[in-house]
């Protein structure tokens, strides 16, 4: 084991907070939908999916700029999270089968990006893929920031939304105990639908940002699976801040395991960070 | 009452005979059938299409000049599902069920093995698509078509060191950084063991695990290694990750090689300029003046484009997989037989001409000689530079 230079360290320490913005933005909706909603929605790493590739296509044959694709989709994946809920409530689906449903509907999202961008490789190739600039001697990206302050951005939004508006009050009060806060005339079905919505509009605004970092391939789904769960647990379910601070420790975590010992240790971090949450705070999760 | 009955059974012995006689009449006339199977979902799927198409051109090629001993070839393709142990199952099922005549081995190692030990229960033939681990082939019936010989641990790295001290100016240090999947560790491991004994001085190694989403940290580790050659061990996306992440560092390797990357995407993404890796096939002459290959490669390119494929140029595993099919006419026309034992025997005493070269499979574990070449990625094609016999007219290796 070498200690890095301070300039690999820093360089590598800022790619895990990138890295750990993306799990956080990907953790949002997840962890909302799991804490507020108690449905483990597996489906939101297709939709995530799905929204690349939508974007993809938007960019690559119709010319958009990736941004702005964001104003389509966000609506239409609204709806999409919508219909979702409306369908998992109309069959009252018990949050244990909504995993299971929902790794269904993964599945079937997964066979329609393959049957329509077949199982290859996509890349989009943007301006913004080249954007980079740079502080001192550290190189800073322009879509990985972008995603990091869109990160933010909505994981302070949420915080915000749910601790000073009626609405969001409302949200939390279903989540501690819906029959009483049913009692006290909050109309539970309707903020189910809101935040169903809300979620897997959150899973298209984390696919774009995913298009313009990452090239897309069907499978890759569900190799985010592992390391997304370890953040929203250790971030807390229904928290809208937890998740992107625990993305963040776990990407500046696994960076700091490449850079110091070996880059094959990385994956040991999510996990190993998840257990020791769990041996040391149970309640947390 | 008894002679009826004796004159009823003989009459019925009589008819069996008969029927039973009549069996492999009926079958030498049908189609030969040929079974497989590919991953034609899940992770290996994007290749897998690859290996599809080929097929599908290849018999229909071969059914336009007659068929295999004067009968139609018919090919079964099941989808594996990119899992060895759903290959192993449905292969039981075409020798057992489906009754295949003949077997056609999938792609890549893990289904292969899988196959391999099927047919080495029913006591078939096997000739596969790409499998990257020859140690492991111990069935004497199984016959590789892509020639990468009995040890490329040491053969693949030193054409490329070969390859590279022909340079104006050879690489004097060289970092490895390695994939931790099989078929790819076992050859950064070996290139390690050239490259010391060859002189070159290991400035970096690294390992990582297969499925590895960040690789900014790796890449600002090669950075400030500052080596003269990274040896990337990467399969598939890998090394545009990781050449995207040195990108997104101002950092370009003065010489950079790709054991086995996605083609289409290492040929065409402006940060891959120069990239370096193994090749048996590429779309130009010397390979294009066999007729056979000029003609696959023009129905293949065609085909491609029509099926929607992003890259639809031939190269490793498309050669690799009309190779097999190539074998498998070969071994069949000159024993004039379906026999499996016949087949292999004449596979192991004969060479076979094919679209990559000459095949032999009288080494280790059924290898022959290892012909990979290096291609290079120069203005996004993939073109071969090394050796200068199988080079692009005119192509030689690009620096930095």
């Amino acid at each position: 084991m070498a200690f890095p230079s301070l300039n690999l360290l820093l360089q590598s320490i800022l790619s895990g907070v990138f890295i750990g913005g993306m799990y956080g933005l990907i953790g949002l909706g997840l962890g909302l939908s799991w804490g507020l909603l108690r449905q483990i929605n597996l489906a939101h790493f297709g939709f995530v999916f799905l929204s690349g590739y939508l974007s993809y296509h938007m960019v690559t044959v119709w010319g958009i700029d990736p941004l702005l694709t964001l104003l389509i989709l966000a609506p239409l994946f609204f709806a999409i999270g919508v219909a979702q809920q409306w369908l998992l409530s109309r069959f009252k689906i018990s949050p244990f089968n909504s995993l299971l449903v929902t790794f269904g509907f993964t599945v079937m999202i997964e066979s329609l990006i393959q049957y329509v961008w077949t199982a290859d490789f996509r890349k989009l190739q943007s301006s913004y893929g080249e954007e980079k600039f740079k502080i001192g001697g550290l190189f800073v990206p322009v879509p990985e920031l972008l995603t990091l302050l869109l990160a933010i951005l909505l994981a302070f939004a949420v915080w915000a939304a749910m601790r000073f508006t009626d609405i969001g009050k409302a949200m939390r009060a279903m989540a501690e105990d819906g029959p009483i806060a049913a009692a006290f005339g909050i109309n539970q079905r309707l903020l189910s639908l809101l935040l169903s919505g809300v979620c897997v509009a959150f899973a298209a605004i984390a696919g774009v940002c995913f298009a313009l970092t990452f090239t897309l391939t069907p499978t890759q789904i569900f190799s985010w699976v592992g390391v997304v769960f370890a953040v929203v647990m250790l971030g807390g379910l229904g928290s809208a801040i937890g998740p992107l601070v625990a993305g963040i420790i776990i990407g500046v975590s696994e960076a700091i395991a490449m850079v110091i010992f070996a880059p094959s240790w990385a994956p040991i971090v999510s996990f190993s960070l998840l257990i020791l949450m769990l041996l040391f705070r149970p309640g947390r999760a | 009452m008894k002679s009826l009955k004796r004159i009823a059974t003989l009459a019925a012995i009589a008819a069996g005979c008969l029927g039973l006689a009549a069996l492999p009449a009926q079958a030498q006339s049908g189609p030969i059938r040929i079974g497989s199977t590919l991953a034609l979902t899940g992770p290996l799927s994007a290749t897998a299409l690859v290996h599809k198409l080929v097929g599908e051109i290849y018999v229909e090629d071969l059914n336009s000049r007659g068929g295999l001993l004067g009968r139609k070839v018919e090919w079964t393709v099941k989808d594996d599902q990119s899992k060895p142990e759903v290959a192993r199952t449905l292969y039981e099922q075409l020798v057992t069920s489906d009754k295949v005549d003949l077997l056609m081995g999938p792609y890549a190692t893990g289904a292969i093995l899988s196959a391999m030990g099927v047919a080495q229960r029913y006591n078939k033939i096997l000739i596969h698509h790409t499998m990257g681990i020859p140690s492991l082939a111990k069935y004497d019936m199984h016959f590789p078509a892509w020639s990468l010989g009995p040890d490329p641990g040491t053969t693949v790295p030193n054409t490329l060191f070969d390859a590279l001290a022909a340079l104006p100016k050879p690489p004097k240090t060289v970092a490895i950084v390695t994939s931790k999947f099989p078929s790819l560790h076992f050859l950064s491991l070996g290139a390690r063991e050239v490259a010391k004994k060859r002189g070159l001085q290991e400035v970096l190694f690294l390992e990582w695990e297969f499925g590895n989403r960040d690789f900014g940290p790796i890449a600002a580790r090669v950075k400030d290694a500052k080596p003269d050659l990274v040896f990337v061990g990467d399969i598939g996306l890998e090394g545009n990750m990781l050449l995207e992440a040195m990108k997104k560092i101002d950092y370009e390797p003065p010489l950079h090689f790709h054991l086995y990357p996605a083609p289409g995407p290492m040929a065409t993404a402006p940060e891959t300029k120069n990239a370096l890796s193994v090749t048996i096939f590429e779309e130009h002459a010397p390979y294009t003046n066999n007729p056979v290959a000029a003609k696959f490669v023009a129905t293949y390119n065609a085909r491609a484009k029509a099926a929607g494929f992003p890259y639809t140029k031939v190269e490793v595993q498309a050669a690799a997989s009309f190779t097999a099919w190539q074998l498998l006419e070969a071994a069949v026309v000159a024993t004039k037989s379906l026999d499996d034992r016949k087949l292999a025997d004449w596979l192991k005493a004969n060479q076979v001409p094919t679209i990559q070269g000459t095949l032999r499979f009288d080494k280790g574990n059924n290898f022959g000689d290892d012909l990979m070449r290096i291609k290079q990625v120069q203005n996004g094609n993939w073109v071969t530079v090394w050796p200068k016999a199988w080079a692009a007219p005119g192509a030689t290796i690009k620096t930095q």
